[in-house]
């Protein structure tokens, strides 16, 4: 049998976290006394009426620009009708053949610098569904669901993608990616452990070099992007061992067990899949006025993707510094300020390496710190002009983390500046001088007890020199180099 | 003419239960309504825009300001059934 190519597409859910629901004023929430952000619409009582929330709509526009994505000069809203109790009027009120945002592209880089095209097909606006709770009724878990709609109606984008991917592995970075461009927009909390974003996978596997389609399945629910590659790795697994053993793949929709590495297979709802589309007659068009699009668009923040290649290439930081950096907006704002001011690459390495694990024993992110952006360009400073050694310029740091004073105040207040060469190749003599065994295997060639001279140069210094160049003076004056 | 089959589907998917007598009814009525449509269909329909709404409005958006919405008590004061300020449905999975 010829061999089979993995063809995954994926949707995703992101709640917009905006200040009122989609539909109507109640404020969404997480983690509130259930039922406490409801009101007659979002709890479907008779005669009321939905209005669209602009800003839901704002956000909407947004995501589309940045996915490259046509913006339609007129889309609306339709039902999908199905009965749940999550769902009060027994339809969701979502778009259908006229999406806001049509197609697009999205650009994600892999660890090699390679690029990973993914086409976005639609992303659309609709409302979310209620919490719905199995097994805590009252009746001892046995027969009872519970309902809390305090979530019901909460904005939401559904983006939906080609099936352009090709491995579990990109599909996580496209879904990683994806997620940190979200926060840049500001659009989302996108935190997929709470729930605010959310991704199924549409996994099925063909003959490679085959154009038509296998039948697919529908992995859902995962709820970090760890489990959501192990559960496309385990599914494409699944369904190679089901062809090469004769079978066919069932359409169905599956889940992935953390725990066990296990797929199953969810029951299948009867008729399930006859929504009923049709137009919703609450709702009229939404027609955004294009010189509004285009402010939006002039308004997009710079990307972290773009903005990654740019680090590589115009700043000078590798992929992985670039991808650090970019972790956040508020990281990326902050070395930006640093590196306006001092050698970009010296700054990643300083934010991204000593400033983050010495805050991290404090629980605090470089921006929340004492430490500011032009603290760190000033201790990259004092480095370049040798003022201060690599061990002192650590210990000046933790004195800036303590004090907020700025380096060279804190070199001064606690005497870490560079000793002058003088002093230094007078204590190296003293330590060459009182250690002749190390010295003597210095001189046989074994090179590991340089280390041992280091260490006490430090001890001496007080970490007020240079490793390389006690190094050299270690060797001028045992080897006479 | 629709056929039963279609009409129990229908029922189905709306939660609608019809005796054997309203099944025909609705049979009848489903069917008028779809040789409407069809009707239509039949028309040159060619540059005439679908219509989803008829009256002339677009973009009615409302401001992203919260509202004060109803109390934990009056939002569940028609639930058939409450646990711990839930409603309590029958259970689904
Ligand atoms: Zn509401």
């Amino acid at each position: 049998m010829s061999d089979l190519e993995p063809v995954i597409g994926v949707e995703i859910h992101v709640q917009l976290s905006t200040r009122t629901k989609m539909f109507c004023g109640c404020a969404p929430s997480f983690g509130d006394a259930p039922n406490t952000h409801t009101c007659p619409v979002c709890l479907a009582h008779p005669g009321v009426l939905p209005v669209v929330n602009g800003e839901a709509v704002r956000r909407a526009l947004i995501i589309g620009l940045a996915l490259g994505c046509e913006i339609a000069p007129r889309s609306i809203f339709h039902r999908k009708n199905y009965f749940y109790p999550d769902l009060p009027k027994a339809y969701q009120i979502s778009q259908f053949d006229i999406p806001i945002c049509g197609r697009g592209e999205f650009t994600a880089i892999r660890e090699d610098g390679s690029e990973l095209k993914v086409g976005i097909t639609r992303a659309h606006l609709e409302e979310d569904a209620a919490k719905l709770t199995h097994g805590g009724g009252r009746r001892a878990g046995a027969d009872g669901s519970v309902v809390d709609f305090n979530r019901g109606g909460t904005p939401l984008v559904e983006i939906v993608t080609e099936p352009d991917l090709r491995s579990a592995a990109d599909t996580a970075i496209f879904l990683r990616q994806l997620r940190q461009t979200l926060l840049f927009l500001g659009v989302s909390d996108c935190s997929m452990e709470e729930g605010s974003m959310r991704a199924d996978a549409n996994v099925s596997v063909r003959p490679v070099g085959s154009q038509t389609l296998g039948v697919k399945t529908e992995l859902k629910n995962m709820n970090s992007f760890r489990f959501l590659e192990r559960g496309v790795e385990a599914e494409i697994a699944r369904q190679r061992e089901i062809i090469a053993s004769g079978g066919h793949v069932q359409q169905e929709t599956v889940h992935y067990e953390p725990d066990t590495g296990h797929i199953t297979s969810l029951r299948s709802k009867e008729e399930s899949h006859d929504y009923r589309y049709f137009p919703e007659p609450d709702l009229v068009p939404v027609a955004p006025d294009p010189a509004w699009v285009e402010r939006l668009r002039s308004e997009q923040p710079e990307l972290p993707i773009p903005l990654r290649r740019r680090l590589v290439v115009e700043m000078g930081l590798t992929q992985e510094d670039a991808e650090v950096i970019t972790g956040s907006p508020e990281l990326v704002a902050y070395f930006m300020e640093a590196a306006g001011l001092a050698d970009p690459k010296s700054c990643a390495n300083w934010i991204r390496g000593e400033l983050r694990a010495q805050l991290r024993e404090l629980g605090q992110e470089p921006w929340e710190s004492n430490v500011t952006p032009a603290h760190v360009a000033a201790l990259v400073g004092l480095l370049a002009d040798g003022t201060v050694s690599v061990p002192a310029a650590k210990e000046v740091l933790a004195g800036v983390i303590e004090t907020g004073d700025d380096p060279a105040t804190v070199v001064e207040a606690r005497g870490l500046g560079q000793m002058d060469a003088g002093d230094l190749s007078a204590i190296i003599g003293e330590i060459v001088n009182a250690n002749p065994d190390q010295a003597q295997q210095l001189r046989d060639g074994k090179d590991k007890v340089m280390g041992f001279f280091v260490g006490q140069a430090m001890k001496r210094t007080g970490g007020r020199a240079e490793p390389q160049a006690v190094q050299a003076l270690v060797r001028a004056a045992v080897l006479g180099e | 003419m629709i056929d039963d089959t279609t009409v129990r589907h229908v029922a189905r998917l709306a939660r609608l239960r019809l005796d054997d007598a309203e099944e025909q009814v609705m049979r009848e009525e489903l069917s008028g309504i779809l040789e409407h449509i069809d009707a239509i269909r039949a028309m040159d329909l060619d540059g005439v825009p679908p219509t989803t709404h008829v009256i002339e409005l677009e973009n009615v958006l409302r401001a992203d300001e919260p509202r004060q919405g109803l109390s934990q008590e009056d939002a569940l004061r028609e639930a058939r059934a409450v646990v711990d300020g839930s409603f309590e449905v029958p259970r689904m999975d």
